[in-house]
Formats: structure tokens, C-alpha cells, sequence
């Protein structure tokens, strides 16, 4: 399996959807094919319309906040004593997080489809309080997905999507998490979709949808590329990026823009979520090795047990709390264009106390999972090599459990 | 002919439309999903039976609650199999179509899931997550095995896939009536969705078509033209009430199948 060059790696799958001919692809029901290829026809006109990008380009700069800071974390930097640590700061988006990304060009399609409804699933709460505030933003009526679990979870998230306006569904089935959530949402969608418009909150579900997350989040990436040439005048000679992977969304819009560098000069790591340690369940099915399998309208590596039922996840973070993972990350790890690891509930939450410790950046669980690697690697990496970590969400909406875990208040 | 197509030309003979149940297999229990399908088939031509999965996209409520009791009481593939064969070999066993998502036969092998239906006299699948054209292969495997496999088309339905789906499939079709998951209220009148069937039946009028999706004791009667009609939320409701009220899910259900077949006759 061979990534192509000068091709947007979103844009490289065949005909039925398939990147390295079996990621990804459209197992959905019969009533899904035709929204689906409405939403294909006009995201594929739209991408190439110099006005929409313009108008993308205008919401992401004076709505979203572009660009988010990147910053070198000099106090951790001298902690670790081996690398240079930097972070782009995606928290500093509107909302908090790299979600709002992805919501905004989806209601953005939304409102030039002519549809008056968006839904969207959440796990973290971030892709449904930015689902949320884009949609208000917007003028769409919202309706977002969340398992029941999370909701308990994730307080701060579920009153911001509350704020907002919009209507929170919550999960009650299987395990009651984002798998649950993503589930209920297309069911909602096959009853409605004449009328809504779906946002998937992560580089998951059918190829579009794969394809409009990547698209949207690269606008990190976009950023960090002048910012590293403006602040090192070139491209260091050896960078790291270090993200964390749960569905894959922020990781993949960090890296696109690097993609035709060779992997000895910019590496891409990828760090799962492994659970607690003690817990043989987690959320990393790219670095437990599990099986190809079909999981929301995708096939994917996924936590799956022999007959093909999909296995409960693990994870400290409701953002990575997820069994599957996006097509992208799977052709990226089978194309070995990236390397995917995973840091144990107890190493984020201790990243987070460090990271905190040195630095005035406050990484919510999830990135605090990229942290902890990000750390540990760069002890025994040269002083020339530049790592960078996106913080990609802010640790505000975990505040309950961080109270609880380490007594932290924030 | 086929065993389906014989379903349904009996049914037609009789001036009725096919009717067509759907319950999940090992619901509530292996040996109670045995015992349901034995005593419905006297009312029923044809079984839909569900190979159940945790991650469906397009049920509702009722059959996710039947598929998560069939996996909670351990019910695997194999069960599957070893229902309808022990089905197959009862008194009055009729054509059994099995339903489900492809993951399970991805992971089972589709090979080895193909050569076990046909050992297991299984006569039909329906895959939910299959569409055309992506079924291309695995409905052409089907074929090659005498298997009929069972196209789905909906009300959203473009007019050159619904031309394109209809030649490329086998001797059953299944009209989705509204946009729903499985269960929902109908919500499009029954003159709508008989309009929409027939759009069907004039691209070729010898496949039969058969319409599901919201079809209860109340709006049954009212889709009587149609080649066959599906029933299933209203089945798996039925369980799921009957346990609740300790009930026997066994006649609670087979006396249900008897109301909706006297509603066609």
C-alpha cells in the first residue's frame, strides 16, 4: 500500500470510496445513497469554487480564530532535556477545540443545500457544543447526539450545547458512549434525511464524510506550515508531530499538509488511547492490531470480538473513547507513512500535571495522551530534532474528573 | 422455481399478497426463536430472520431491543444456522431469508457464510449495509449458489439506480415505504406508497416486490396489492410486551402473525 504524491490524500481512494483499495468505502442503507451522493456533488463543486473558499477562509479568520498560536514550551522543553517541544495551540479556536472546524463547513454545506436541520453525535462534547454554536451561528436548528455516559461525563460541554439552543438526544443504548451516539445520529438521519443535514463529528462514517472532517481540519496544518517556515525560515530537517487519535480528526488535519515530506525528515505519531492500565479494554485499535471490520458505513480496523459484534472501548478521554478509527489513519498506517502508539489513562493524566506544571498551555485529556509520548520520546531524541504536539482541546470540559483524579481545580 | 418464487405464486393464486415476518434469531431465546417460527409458519410464506448486531444503522427501537437480548443470551452465527436448520427440517418449514450486517459475514468469511447457507437451506439474505452497485460481487456469489439476494430500494431512490438495481436483481425485491428506520410510523399514505411500488413492478413486472418498513395490524390491509409485505417492529414489540407481562412470547406472537394474515386474506 503506497501513498501517492501531490494528491490530497483525502482524494485518493477508488471509485466505491476505498482508500488503499479497502478502507473506508459507503456500507449504509439504500435511503442513505441518495443524500449521500447530493452531499458528494455539491461538497465536490464547492472545494473548487474560489468564492466558498474565500467565504470558508473568511468565517475560520474572524470566527474561529485563525491562526491558533504555536509556541515553543521552553520550561518543558528543559524539564525533559532532549528535544525541542513546541505545541500549536488549536484550543485557542472558537469553542476550544479543532471541531469547530469540521461544524462550520458542514453547516456552511448545510445552509447551501437549503436544509433548515443539522445533527451531529458527540463524544467529548466538543464536536456537538461547536456542531452547536456554528448552527446557531448559522441560523440552523440543532440536534446532537451524545451518549448517556458522556453526558455525565462531560457537564461543562453539555450546558454550552444547552446554551446554544440546540436539542441534546441522549444515548441510552450499548454502552451508552460515542459509538452509540454516531448510531442513533445516522439512524436519525435515515428518518429524516429529506429534511436535515448530517455532520459526523470525526474523520469517520461514509467516505464524504471522511473526506469533509479532513478537509476542514487541515486548516491546522495549513497554519503550522507557515508558522514553522516563518519562525525556523525552513522546514526543520527533523520534525515530529505528535497527535492524539480517536476517531482521527485533529491528527489528520495536523499532518495533511506534510504529507509529501519524506518520513525521516517530518514524522507523524499517532498516540491511541489505551485505557486504564489495568483494564485489558481500550481504544486503540491501531496499536492492539485488530481486525479490518465495518463499523458506521466504513471499514476500518476496529475493537471487534470473532463473530464481527463491535467491543465495548475504555478510556479515560470521551473524545478517543471510540472502537474504530478513521480510513485515513488506517492508509496511513498500512502505507507506514505514520506510526501509531498508545499512552494508558494514567500516563495523559500525568503528561497533563507535567505539561501543566511547566507551561501555561492546559490540554484537555485527549491531547494530554499526545504529551505523554511526545514526553517520554523526546528525552532520548537530539537537541536539533523539533517536536510539536497539538493541543487540540482545552481541559475546561474536564475539570470533574481532573478534581477527581488529581485533586486539580481549574 | 424457486421456493420464494413458489411463496409467492401460492399467494398469488390465493388473490392475497405474500406475508413475510421478520424476528431475530435467538429472541428471546434460541429455543423460543425456534418455537416462534414454527408455530408462525402455518400463517407466514415467508421468515426474515435477523442475524443479530450490536452496531445497526438502520433499526429502530423494537429490533435493536431484540438484537441486544439475542447477543445478550450468547447468540452467534452458528446459532443462527443451527435455528433454521432444525426449522428447515420441521413439519411445516417454510423459505427462510436471513437479514443482517455485512460485518458479520466479513468476519464469519463470505465463502464460508455463503456455503453454510446453502447447507442450512437458507433461500434469501438481505443485507441492510450492502447497496448496489457495492453488492455487485457478493450478490453474484450469491446467485452462483441459488441464493437469492434481496435488493433494497427506497423512496430516495434515483430513477437510473432504481432501472439499474432492478435488472441486476434476483427474484425478490423489498420496498422500503418511507424514510424511516425499521418501526417507525408510517408516515407516507398507503396510496403513496403503492404508487411508488408500482414505479417498480413496471420496470419488470415478473421480480417480485415485496414492501416493508412501518406495516402494522392497522395499516396492513391497506397495502393488500403489493406482491408481499414485510412485518417485523411490530413482532419483536410483541416479544418484548409479552416477557414484560410474563406472558408466553410463543403464542403472544403466533396469535399476532394469524391476526395480520386474516387483515390480507
Amino acid at each position: 500500500m503506497k501513498l501517492k504524491k501531490k494528491i490530497s490524500v483525502i482524494d485518493q481512494h477508488d471509485k466505491f470510496g476505498f482508500w488503499g483499495g479497502k478502507f473506508g468505502g459507503n456500507f449504509v442503507p439504500e435511503t442513505l445513497k441518495k443524500p449521500i451522493n447530493d452531499l458528494e456533488l455539491l461538497f465536490n463543486k464547492l472545494k473548487k469554487d474560489k468564492k466558498f473558499l474565500n467565504e470558508r477562509d473568511n468565517y475560520f479568520k474572524n470566527w474561529v480564530g485563525a491562526p491558533t498560536r504555536f509556541i515553543k514550551l521552553s520550561n518543558l522543553t528543559e524539564h525533559v532535556g532532549g528535544a525541542e517541544i513546541w505545541s500549536k495551540v488549536v484550543s485557542d479556536a472558537n469553542g476550544g477545540a479543532h471541531k469547530i472546524y469540521n461544524a462550520t463547513v458542514h453547516c456552511l454545506l448545510a445552509k447551501k443545500s437549503g436544509k433548515r436541520i443539522i445533527c451531529g453525535d458527540t463524544g467529548a462534547g466538543y464536536a456537538g457544543k461547536m456542531l452547536s454554536m456554528a448552527a446557531k451561528k448559522f441560523g440552523l436548528k440543532c440536534k446532537i447526539f451524545m451518549g448517556a455516559k458522556d453526558i455525565k461525563r462531560q457537564q461543562p460541554n453539555v450546558k454550552a450545547i444547552k446554551s446554544n439552543g440546540a436539542e441534546i438526544v441522549p444515548v441510552y443504548s450499548g454502552s451508552q458512549t460515542l459509538v452509540d451516539a454516531v448510531s442513533e445520529c445516522m439512524r436519525f438521519w435515515v428518518a429524516n434525511c429529506d429534511t436535515t443535514a448530517m455532520c459526523v463529528g470525526s474523520t469517520v462514517g461514509p467516505n464524504i464524510f471522511v473526506k469533509i472532517c479532513g478537509w476542514s481540519t487541515s486548516q491546522i496544518s495549513r497554519e503550522l506550515k507557515i508558522q514553522i517556515l516563518d519562525e525556523f525560515g525552513k522546514i526543520p530537517r527533523r520534525l515530529k508531530l505528535y497527535n492524539c487519535v480517536g476517531g482521527g480528526s485533529s491528527s489528520f488535519g495536523f499532518w495533511n499538509e506534510f504529507m509529501d515530506y519524506d518520513k525521516k525528515q517530518v514524522e507523524f505519531i499517532g498516540v491511541e488511547a489505551g485505557g486504564p492500565s489495568k483494564s485489558k479494554k481500550h481504544a486503540a485499535p491501531l496499536t492492539y492490531g485488530s481486525k479490518i471490520g465495518i463499523l458506521h458505513g466504513a471499514a476500518q480496523y476496529v475493537n471487534q470480538n470473532l463473530e464481527g459484534q463491535i467491543e465495548e472501548t475504555e478510556s479515560i478521554s470521551a473524545g478517543l473513547d471510540y472502537p474504530g478509527v478513521s480510513p485515513l489513519h488506517c492508509f496511513l498506517k498500512d502505507s507506514k507513512r505514520a506510526r501509531y502508539t498508545a499512552a494508558s489513562d494514567e500516563d495523559a493524566l500525568k503528561a497533563f500535571k507535567i505539561v501543566t506544571k511547566y507551561e501555561s498551555i492546559r490540554p484537555s485529556l485527549e491531547p494530554s495522551h499526545a504529551f505523554s509520548v511526545a514526553i517520554s520520546e523526546s528525552k532520548k531524541l537530539s537537541k536539533d530534532t523539533i517536536v510539536i504536539v497539538n493541543s487540540c482541546g482545552d481541559a475546561q470540559k474536564d475539570r470533574k474528573i481532573l478534581k477527581k483524579k488529581l485533586g486539580i481545580k481549574l | 422455481m424457486n421456493s420464494i418464487s413458489k411463496a409467492f405464486s401460492l399467494a398469488k393464486k390465493e388473490g392475497r399478497p405474500a406475508l413475510l415476518t421478520y424476528t431475530v434469531a435467538g429472541d428471546n431465546s434460541k429455543k423460543n426463536s425456534l418455537k416462534i417460527l414454527k408455530s408462525i409458519s402455518k400463517y407466514a410464506d415467508i421468515c426474515e430472520l435477523g442475524f443479530p448486531h450490536n452496531t445497526p444503522i438502520a433499526d429502530g427501537g423494537q429490533i435493536q431491543t431484540s438484537s441486544y437480548r439475542a447477543i445478550k443470551n450468547g447468540t452467534k452465527i452458528q446459532d443462527v444456522f443451527k435455528i433454521v436448520k432444525d426449522f428447515k427440517s420441521s413439519k411445516f418449514s417454510k423459505p427462510v431469508i436471513l437479514m443482517g450486517y455485512f460485518n458479520i459475514i466479513l468476519q464469519y468469511g463470505q465463502n464460508k457464510f455463503l456455503n453454510d447457507c446453502k447447507k442450512n437451506k437458507i433461500d434469501g439474505l438481505i443485507i441492510v449495509d450492502l447497496p448496489w452497485p457495492e453488492n455487485k460481487k457478493f450478490a453474484s456469489k450469491c446467485r452462483k449458489k441459488a441464493i437469492c439476494f434481496v435488493q433494497l430500494i427506497s423512496p430516495t431512490t434515483s430513477k437510473r439506480r432504481l432501472n439499474s438495481i432492478v435488472k441486476d436483481s434476483h427474484n425478490m425485491i423489498y420496498y422500503i415505504s418511507m424514510l424511516s428506520t425499521t418501526g417507525g410510523k408510517l408516515k407516507v399514505s398507503p396510496k403513496k406508497i403503492i404508487y411508488n411500488y408500482k414505479k417498480i413492478k413496471r420496470i419488470n413486472p415478473r421480480k417480485n416486490c415485496v414492501i416493508g418498513f412501518g406495516i402494522t395490524e392497522k395499516t396492513i390491509s391497506s397495502l393488500k396489492s403489493a406482491d408481499g409485505l414485510v412485518v417485523g417492529s411490530v413482532i419483536c414489540k410483541e416479544i418484548t410486551s409479552s416477557l414484560n407481562k410474563r406472558q408466553n412470547p410463543v403464542t403472544k406472537v403466533s396469535n399476532m402473525v394469524k391476526k395480520l394474515k386474516n387483515k390480507i386474506l
